[in-house]
């Protein structure tokens, strides 16, 4: 069986391709090559404005025009709509986390459709995982605290049956408690299988989890290494990212 | 009683209210209309009205050419007109997606003058008659005064409708999804829902409740080309009082301001066309929102 010469490396979930991607006439991204293999958790490492959250929204379809390749499970997705790429199983955590205030936590959470009869979780699952969430079924989206929004934006992507999770800075702006629960989710995650690409601007919070590292600057891609090529790339990563 | 020189009979004061109540009706069904499309679409439909007036041709049409009676036309009308919002909003609203309001305001208002045009030139200024039918014809007597049966069908359709509209976008998972795609549709179809479709049905369904409530007004003001045009300026200033896109407050704010008005008529009838547009001077003054509006 050739296959068996792959068995160590599982199949890319997701590849780019020279992704170029535009916002009315800035041109954010130049060329954006990149892998996510099944079960992997990616990390985009970057400065402020380096398009780490424009390849997420290329990737979801939420940009004004791209162009390159983006291929999920072999599929083209560059000119797919929106909604066709999500119910492929591709889930997008934004940064702002997007909770409708006029929608209840539970409207929230029950709100995207199911995408996959298989894989999605059940509404017991996420309260074990986010046992906040449950006490606050009934009050408005709005109300909720910074971690409580974040909790909130995970969950509603984990009962869709989504298998492929993009998150955009989900320890922006919390709590070191909050951060720590939410790393113990991403881990958990992990080891159910789920294939995740995150953007973190927090480096020692990715480092704790992340299987392979992508470096941004200027909408390309400028470097990429495995978690334990760490220790020798923490030059480069000083000066990419001015930490 | 006698109240600024006029004296003011019970039963004139009952008939009053009950007219109030019926022009209520149609402010509430036309004004929930109208918020439901802003909340989605956030334009102003100006063709509103007009889609009202083909509501009641249309009810006009079935009877004439198919034979089909009131009750048909209850359903069938606001379907057919409905679609055709629903390819207005298709092929053209759709196109002016992101920009002014202004665009879609002028957009709206040509249509309602275009729409308004074809049909006066084809049946003439004047109303065709449309019948109550006959199992609503005749009147109650409530003991202090005679109810017309239709008149009260009116009212009680109205209600059951417009409730159950606030029902189905308050409490229901369609209406969480119209809800959430109003603050974010970007994000709504990040879940895969088909946001652009839900529009456009978003859309022909507002357009539906005004021919609703134009079938309803069939039988109790003819069926005329500005049948529209009159009564689409007070639904307005119902909306701009109720406050932009508020499904309950556009609901609620059209049944009081019908009853305002219908108790200014008997209590200073020269004010009774003029009442529902102070009002809203005043309210424009104290709350900019809207009674029920938040402020964004």
């Amino acid at each position: 069986m050739p296959e068996a010469a792959f068995a160590q490396t599982p199949a890319a979930v997701l590849k780019l391709k020279g992704l170029q991607a535009w916002y009315n006439e800035s041109h954010i991204l130049h060329g954006v090559d990149l892998d996510v293999r099944e079960g992997e958790l990616v990390t985009l490492l970057g400065r402020n404005g380096a398009g780490k959250t424009t390849t997420l929204k290329s990737i979801m379809g939420i940009v004004g025009k791209r162009s390159g390749s983006i291929t999920f499970h072999d599929r083209e997705l560059i000119h797919l709509s929106i909604d066709r790429i999500a119910r492929l199983g591709v889930a997008l955590c934004p940064e702002e986390r997007a909770i409708f205030a006029s929608l209840s936590v539970k409207e929230n959470l029950f709100l995207p459709p199911e995408i996959a009869k298989t894989g999605a979780m059940t509404a017991d699952r996420i309260f074990t995982l986010f046992p906040n969430l449950r006490e606050r079924l009934s009050s408005g989206g709005g109300k909720l605290s910074g971690g409580e929004q974040q909790m909130l934006a995970i969950a509603r992507i984990l009962r869709t049956g989504a298998r492929f999770l993009m998150l955009d800075e989900p320890t922006e702006g919390l709590a070191p408690v909050i951060i720590q629960q939410i790393g113990r989710t991403i881990a958990e995650l992990k080891r159910e299988g789920f294939t995740i690409l995150l953007v973190e601007q927090n480096f020692r919070f990715a480092a704790t989890i992340a299987d392979r590292f992508f470096v941004m600057g200027h909408g390309r891609i400028i470097d990429a290494f495995a978690n334990s090529e760490l220790p020798g790339k923490m030059d480069m990563l000083h000066e990419a990212l001015g930490v | 009683m006698n109240v600024f020189g006029h004296v003011i009979s019970w039963p004139q004061l009952y008939g009053q209210l009950l007219i109030g109540l019926i022009n209520g009706s149609f402010y509430a069904l036309l004004s929930l209309g109208l918020a439901v499309i802003f909340g989605m679409l956030t334009i102003v439909n100006f063709a509103h009205g007009a889609f009202y007036m083909m509501g009641a041709f249309g009810a006009y049409f079935l009877l004439k050419l198919a034979g089909l009676d009131y009750w048909w036309a209850l359903i069938l009308s606001p379907f057919a007109i409905g679609a055709i919002g629903a390819i207005v909003e298709r092929l053209f609203l759709k196109r002016l997606v992101g920009l002014d309001p202004l665009y879609s305001l002028l957009l709206t208002f040509g249509l309602a003058l275009i729409f308004q045009g074809l049909f006066q030139n084809f049946f003439g200024a004047s109303g065709l008659p449309y019948a109550i039918p006959k199992q609503l014809s005749g009147a109650y007597n409530l003991g202090f005064m005679f109810l017309p049966v239709y008149r009260g069908w009116v009212i009680v359709a109205s209600m059951v409708v417009s409730f159950g509209t606030w029902l189905v976008i308050e409490k229901t998972k369609l209406g969480a999804y119209l809800r959430a795609a109003t603050e974010n549709p970007t994000m709504v179809r990040a879940f895969g829902i088909n946001v652009p479709r839900m529009v456009t049905l978003t859309y022909g369904f507002g357009v539906a409740l005004a021919a609703f409530a134009g079938v309803l007004a069939a039988p109790i003001n003819q069926v005329r080309p500005g049948m529209g045009a009159d009564i689409i300026a007070v639904v307005f200033a119902v909306v701009v009082i109720g406050g932009m896109g508020s499904i309950m407050g556009s609901i609620l704010t059209g049944f009081v301001l019908g009853v305002v008005e219908g108790l200014t008529k008997v209590f200073y009838p020269e004010a009774s066309n003029t009442v529902v547009f102070v009002i809203m001077a005043i309210v424009l003054l104290i709350r900019p929102a809207g009674l029920f509006g938040r402020a964004s």
